[in-house]
């Protein structure tokens, strides 16, 4: 039960610990490793694609497998790599900006994670199995519905499977956020990544329900003989781009509003400033959310709704961009007149700003309709859609792995290798996908394989190629810090940054029950305003008692690999009926352990105030 | 609070079900839960619309002629009563009436379980009657997709009920749990009012379309 850092345990029992944990510390650092290494086998995928545009005519991989790496490099860095790695950082780091011991369920917050993590594997087990999916990451249909293998299979079932897990993250982070808050930690006084989390959570439980009932209506139609997308038989194909889009937008602000909340930590703290026009980044932030609902038509421009429906998106979409506009603003703002500590993480902040700044630009002029018919499915949409997801989402994790690093793991990432690594990866993602912009008005269209010599394409993609692989080396360079740091691993204090917030109240490394004294909030930025009051440290809110904790569980894993065996079979039964065997096992075995999690008591222990360490622990 | 006093059935709180923040949690969480189930039926109530009466090429029979109001009608009487005894057996647990509030839970299931019959049944007349089944074309499909959805959240729930029912008969009630029946009858209200959408959606603009 207790952490002591002296005491050495065998790999297995490491292993089972990480198999059976509920400890949202824990589940950080599971996220974080899944995410990670979808990351790089997201980025591999990127690699094969710009190597293969290298030049005209190129021959490097065939068309058919071209089409299966454009989709699996979507797919994955946006359902297995981007929401994993925001949700590491999630789970790392809000329930100790709130104040809080723990989630408020544990066990659902383990059994999201194993959920999306075999989802993610149950995807790209595809790879293996006959080829992966290959109608791009949309899988619009008619082509989904056509793809002769089981690639479009895998990314049903699989995302699926995963998408439960991520909806019941989301559920976790708001009844955490709502009801664990420490005393005075009021709504207005929450730190902006916490807000953000929030918000991006309310996000995905209305984004993704629709997903869900998409993607039952491509396996009904692909493995039960529905024919929800079979227009011969009364189907309608636009039901899907609906259903995916009234989903994909909101993703896309599940995606970066945690980045932005990442920056609105990072910005005031290296600035020696509390945020600029903290109430209207609240507003903004809510705002963002709101409208994003609203404007999943305008990736649908070129469908043929009409004129008025086009016209009510558009101006919808334009819309967003007040409140983006505000959110730059308040950076700006922050860092006018502060005192500046230009240290890694700042660094991914400052060059965040302008490049998402451009993504958002491009953004209004995607937004007008009529414009758009000319952009749309053009390599200036690519070129949009990085800016925002790399410019923004990548580098605010980077951002955020290297700031909450010495929290997760009590070391600090080297600051030298990180500003080289910071400057390598920033060069080459303009490098990258500047040019796109340019390439996208020059008319060469998204997910083609090829593109022929002496149209004026050549220059422009090789150059986006050396981009690539300066951003591949950035990636190496961040993997080769993370070793390098854990090998060395020098510890440094529970708040090398000078932090403002509570999550650098608590000693290094956290205990597993974060706060041994329930701290007492006076404001904003609670850290920072007992640091001025001269106590260095939090008030307790209540006097030291026994701790309640919740029990570890193999339930989790239990569950989530019934589903993964279930989706096998079910993906297969098509073939043979043997394969409904499979899928009943899969079930049974989910169903089953549903069932025992039900009729088991399990009411967690406690860790009594006597045996409570010692040494710097509790609020300090 | 120790182990002990989460699991005696004497000196309950005035409500059990919200009297820990274990519990409390479980509501709060279960309610957005059912908002985002809320979202999944709209999507399927979407998908039902823009595909009613659509048959492509196949041979398929309308809505108008397809349902029949009586057996829907004795189905919507059904559930709607199920509701109102789940409420009678939440206001038999907030009095701390365990035997009461399985007895009015016993006379839920057992609602819930005619319903499910009627709609077995009522599937089976479809598909024999009128060949109208899951894959004869996309009005077939969403059908079955909507009203199914619906049904198997029918079977879950009751599964549901029935298992805490059978799990606590021996302990009566306690503070762990109390907000577990009290989730579930959340969950079964949930069921009644899509099924009042389905009632209005489906059959009655059905029957007038």
């Amino acid at each position: 039960m207790s952490t002591h850092a002296a005491e050495k345990r065998s790999f297995g029992a490491v292993l089972w610990d990480y198999l059976t944990t509920v400890d949202h510390k824990k589940i950080a650092v599971l996220y974080l490793i899944g995410g990670g290494f979808f990351f790089v086998l997201g980025g591999l995928e990127a690699m094969l694609i710009r190597i293969q545009l290298i030049s005209p005519d190129n021959e490097f991989i065939s068309a058919q497998f071209y089409n299966e790496v454009m989709t699996m490099h979507g797919t994955t860095m946006i359902f297995l790599a981007a929401m994993p790695l925001l949700f590491a950082l999630m789970n790392a780091v809000v329930p100790l900006q709130i104040g809080a011991r723990d989630v408020a369920f544990p066990f659902i917050n383990a059994l999201g994670f194993w959920l999306f993590a075999f989802g993610g594997i149950l995807l790209n087990l595809s790879w293996f199995l006959g080829g992966a999916p290959d109608a791009g990451w949309t899988a619009y249909a008619p082509l989904s519905i056509l793809s002769p293998h089981h690639g479009i299979d895998f990314y049903a079932v699989g995302l699926q499977i995963s998408g439960f897990g991520t909806l019941m993250a989301g559920i976790n982070f708001l009844v955490t956020i709502i009801n664990m808050r420490a005393p005075g930690m009021t709504y207005m006084r929450m730190p902006l990544f916490t807000w953000t989390t929030f918000v991006a959570s309310v996000l995905i439980l209305f984004a993704f329900p629709p997903l869900t009932v998409g993607l039952f209506e491509m396996i009904f139609d692909r493995l039960f003989g529905a024919n929800f997308f079979k227009p011969e038989m009364g189907g309608n194909v636009i039901i899907w781009e609906h259903l995916f889009w009234i989903f994909g937008h909101p993703e896309v602000y599940i995606l970066v509003l945690p980045a932005f909340g990442i920056f609105s930590e990072i910005i005031p703290t290296f600035s020696k400033k509390r945020l600029f026009g903290y109430s209207s980044m609240v507003f903004a932030t809510v705002l963002i959310a709101f409208l994003g609902f609203m404007v999943w038509a305008h990736h649908m421009f070129t469908v043929g709704l009409g004129p008025i429906a086009n016209s009510i998106f558009a101006v919808a979409t334009m819309a967003i961009a007040v409140p983006t506009g505000i959110k730059i603003f308040n950076w700006l703002l922050t860092m006018w007149g502060g005192n500046i500590r230009i240290t890694t993480p700042m660094l991914y902040a400052l060059g965040f700003i302008p490049s998402f700044t451009v993504g958002g630009m491009t953004g209004v002029m995607l937004a007008a309709a009529a414009a758009d018919l000319q952009y749309h499915d053009s390599y200036f949409v690519v070129a949009h859609f990085h800016y925002v997801i790399v410019g923004g989402v990548v580098l605010g994790v980077l951002a955020g792995l290297t700031y909450w690093w010495p929290r997760m793991f009590g070391t600090m990432l080297d600051e030298k290798l990180g500003k080289w690594t910071f400057w390598i990866f920033f060069i080459g993602f303009h490098l990258t996908f500047f040019i796109q912009h340019f390439l996208g008005l020059m008319g060469m269209p998204r997910r083609y394989w090829k593109f022929l010599p002496n149209q004026g394409l050549d220059l422009g993609n090789l150059i986006s190629t050396i981009g690539a692989v300066l951003m591949a080396v950035g990636a190496v360079m961040f993997v080769w810090n993370i070793i390098k740091t854990t090998v060395k691993g020098e510890k440094v204090s529970h708040d090398p940054w000078d932090g403002r917030t509570l999550e650098w109240a608590v000693p290094s490394p956290t205990p597993e029950y974060n706060f041994k004294q329930t701290p007492l909030v006076r404001g904003l930025d609670p850290l920072w305003v007992e640091k001025m009051e001269g106590n260095g440290k939090m008030i307790p809110a209540e006097p030291l008692g026994d701790i309640h904790m919740p029990n570890s569980s193999f339930l989790p894993f239990m569950m989530s690999l019934g589903l993964f065996i279930a989706g096998i079979g079910v993906i297969y039964q098509v073939d043979h009926k043997a394969w409904w065997i499979v899928a009943a096992i899969g079930f049974i075995i989910t169903f089953g352990t549903m069932f025992l999690r039900s009729i088991k008591d399990d009411l967690g222990y406690h860790i009594h105030k006597e045996d409570l360490e010692d040494e710097g622990a509790g609020v300090k | 609070m120790t182990h002990d006093e989460m699991l005696r059935s004497d000196n309950l709180p005035h409500e059990p079900e919200k009297a820990t923040l274990e519990g409390k949690n479980k509501f709060l969480g279960f309610w957005f839960f059912l908002g985002g189930e809320t979202v999944l039926f709209a999507s399927l109530f979407g998908t039902y619309l823009a595909l009613k009466n659509s048959f492509g090429s196949e041979e398929g029979v309308p809505t108008t002629e397809l349902f029949g109001l009586e057996l829907v009608f004795i189905m919507t009487v059904l559930l709607l009563t199920s509701s109102l005894t789940s409420v009678y057996a939440m206001y038999h647990m907030k009095n701390h009436d365990f035997k009461k509030m399985q007895l009015w839970l016993g006379v839920t299931v057992l609602l819930g379980a005619a319903f499910l019959g009627c709609e077995i049944y009522e599937f089976y007349h479809y598909v024999h009657h009128y060949e109208h089944t899951f894959t004869a074309h996309a009005f077939g499909s969403a059908f079955y997709t909507l009203v199914g959805f619906h049904g198997a959240h029918v079977v879950f729930g009751l599964s549901w009920i029935l298992t805490l029912m059978i799990r606590n008969a021996r302990r009566g009630l306690n503070l762990y749990n109390a907000p577990k029946f009290y989730v579930a009858s959340l969950y079964w209200h949930f069921i009644d009012v899509v099924w009042v959408f389905i009632f209005t959606v489906v059959y009655l603009m059905g029957k007038v379309a």
